[in-house]
Formats: C-alpha cells, structure tokens, sequence
C-alpha cells in the first residue's frame, strides 16, 4: 500500500486519549469510554526502570486486546534517547496502527522514525505502508519547522501541540486562558492545512476546571483543529459534543451539497441557500460537517 | 533462556500481577497466589508454563501474586522478569519467543 493512500490518514480523531502503557488496568479495555484514538505512552508516563516492562505489557495487549475499532497509537521514547527504534519494533510487531514521535523539531526526525518503521514492516510481515506516523511538536523551533514537519513522510497523518514542554521553551506557563498557546496553534494549524495532513491540540489538565476544558475544546474547534489530546474518559464525551453538528448546520449542509452537485450539473457557479451565498468553496466543509455528524450518530443520510 | 539472577515486574495493582523469578534447582517450581484461584488456578498455571517454554526457561523458582491480571498481563510480566534476569532489553525476539 502507498502510505499516502492509506485510508487511516483520514481518519477521524476528535478524541485521543493517552494511556499508560505499563498500566494492565488502564489498557485493558477503554474502548468503553469511545475515545477516537487512543495513544499508548512507552514515554512519559513511563518510569524509566519500567521500560521494558512496559514494552512486554503493550506488545501483549496490542496482540490481545480487542480495541473495536478505536485507533491504537503509540508514544515512543525521544529520539534523544537509545530506546525508541525497540519502542517501534515492539509496536509494529505488535500490530499498532500509528506511531507518535515526540520532541518532534526537523523533517530529518519523522524520516529517521519512517525509516525504521518501514524495516520494521518488513521484518514482522506487516503490511509495508500500513502503519503511520503523527509528530507532536512540544519546542519553539518544532513549531518553527510545523510545515516541513508535515510534509516528510507520506505516512504522516497529522502533527499535534504538546503545550507543556512547548510553553516551558517559551519561558512560560499553562495560564488557562490560551494566550501563551495561541501562536503554536495558528501556526501549526495553517501548516497542517497546506501540507494537507491533520492537527491536534494540546491535552488539559486541570480536571476540577470541566468549564475552561469546554472553552478550551470550542477554541481550537473554531481554529479547524481536527481534535484535542486527552488524558481523561470523562473529557471524551465534551469534545465530541462539541464536534458533533447541530441539527440546524447538518440540514444546512445537506441543501449545500444537494444545491452545489446540482447547480454544478447546469453550470451555475454561485447561488444563494437560506440567504446565504453559496459557491464550490462550501462544499468540503458541508461534507465534514455531514462526515462528523455521521460519526457522531446524530446523521443517517446518505450524502 | 537462564535464570541468572533473581528479578522481579509488576505491581499488586488490581488487574497486574507480580512475577518473581530466581535460579531454580533443576527443574521448574511455581508458587501461585490468586483471589481466583479456584475458577481460574488452571488457566493461569497454563499460561505461566507455556509462556516459560517459550522462553526455553526449565530451571526456575517463580512466584507469581495474581490481582486478577489477564493473560497477556501475567505473560507480559514473566517475560519482564525473564529477560531483566538476564539485563536484556534491546533486541527482543517479538513475534519469536516473545508472542
């Protein structure tokens, strides 16, 4: 398979959840809260005497589990460390979906990891193509290089904020308001956009505070943010509320997309639905906005 | 695979299990402690065999303290407390001894 092709790329994302991978109780079955994706850290949250226990603890549960269809993405060691070509060995024998760098700062980061995943492919009889590659960008500089970033690998299908390192490189902190946060997300956003690949936003951590989480989900929503890092179930169904279409835009976006495959038919360019001028430029969003609502259970149409 | 030195992985969290493991006397010895131990004592002695055959490991003490851990925990554990025996932790044969 051309990764490029890959139809996971595009998958939706709306929701992904970071997982312990050393945790047996934490991976055994969170499917159940309905995450997206779910991403099983080998990094952080890993004590460093534990690692490779916690190789052996997701190798098994890769082999094992029956996630239902929830993607199953692993964080890997930096690439500063000497253990993450064995975290990639692991995962892909294991039968990962994707693999997620972090401290991601060059293109030459995503093609070292590519290279190895792809001999890795090989050496374990997986699919060659079939597994990819998101960069979380946690530096200015990382943030700095967003599009080359985006456009190293045809296996990579998205870049996603860490805000926690990124913020401490500024020389600042989380504040809850989103300030110190707002350039890396315009930035990388825009960057994702011209290289065509998807974006995530940074996780929240504060759970006491479930009002500013909300906020927080509607802002980078209203950026065009694919989706937000999580490290709760209790986030989960937030952020697919608020990426779930209201009634209203979803019939809204039907008579686009009826309207535009028609007047296209006779040679009408631009037109007015409900009022509003309409031409080809609404037609991807009017078909996201029908792909979000699908997957959110609340559309059973057919367009 | 030789038991060179006693180690231990896991925890006693619920759903983990704790797997020791030292230098046997020539044979395999298993002492298991479960809550389950009734419903589930033959299926865990079972996957703790096949998972030390595998590992072409034949003279052991292990001691294993169940919390009511899945298979691929209680495998994931021994194989842990294998290969730390043995400082291995690059190279591993996944898919091989390891599956």
């Amino acid at each position: 398979m051309n990764p490029a092709e890959n139809p996971n790329k595009k998958r939706l994302r709306r929701s992904m959840m970071f997982l312990n991978a050393q945790k047996p109780g934490l991976i055994k079955d969170p499917y159940v809260y309905g995450p997206d994706s779910i991403m099983l850290d080998l990094e952080d949250a890993v004590a460093m005497k534990e690692k490779d226990a916690a190789r052996f603890s997701l190798y098994h549960a890769l082999q094992e589990i029956d996630y239902r269809g929830v993607e199953r993405v692993v964080r890997i060691n930096g690439l500063d460390s000497d253990m993450w070509e064995e975290d990639i060995l692991c995962s892909v024998a294991g039968g990962c979906d994707s693999i997620r760098i972090p401290k991601t700062e060059t293109a030459e980061d995503v093609k070292k990891v590519e290279a190895v995943v792809e001999e890795a492919e090989k050496r374990f009889g997986r699919e060659p193509g079939s597994v990819l590659i998101m960069a979380a960008l946690e530096s200015a500089k990382g943030v700095l290089n967003a599009l080359e970033i985006c456009q190293a690998s045809p296996r990579l299908f998205g870049i996603a904020l860490s805000g926690g390192d990124y913020t401490k490189d500024l020389q600042t902190v989380i504040t809850g308001t989103g300030v110190e946060l707002m350039g890396a997300r315009q930035h990388m956003i825009i960057a994702a956009r011209a290289a065509g690949v998807q974006c995530f936003d940074t996780v929240w951590t504060n759970l006491n505070d479930m009002e500013g989480f909300r906020k927080d989900v509607q802002t980078i929503k209203a950026m065009g943010f694919d989706g937000k890092s999580i490290i709760n179930p209790r986030q989960i169904p937030i952020v697919h509320e608020i990426y779930t279409p209201t009634q209203k835009e979803i019939i809204f976006a039907e008579k686009v997309v009826r309207e535009i495959d028609e007047k296209s038919a006779q040679g009408i360019g631009v037109f007015t639905v409900d009022g509003k001028m309409i031409d080809i430029a609404f037609y991807d969003g009017a078909k996201r906005t029908l792909m979000l609502a699908r997957a959110a259970g609340v559309y059973k149409g057919d367009l | 695979m030789e038991i060179l030195k006693p180690a231990i992985a896991g925890t006693l969290e619920s759903s983990d299990c704790m797997v020791t493991v030292e230098p046997g006397m020539g044979d395999v010895r298993l002492e298991l402690e479960s809550a389950v131990i009734r419903q589930f004592g033959p299926q865990i002695r079972k996957v703790i065999a096949e998972t030390l055959e595998r590992l072409g490991v034949n003279n052991v003490n292990i001691h294993v303290v169940d919390k009511g851990a899945l298979d691929c925990t209680i495998k994931a554990r021994i194989e842990a407390a294998v290969f730390r025996s043995n400082d291995i932790n690059k190279n591993i044969p996944w898919g091989g001894a390891v599956k």
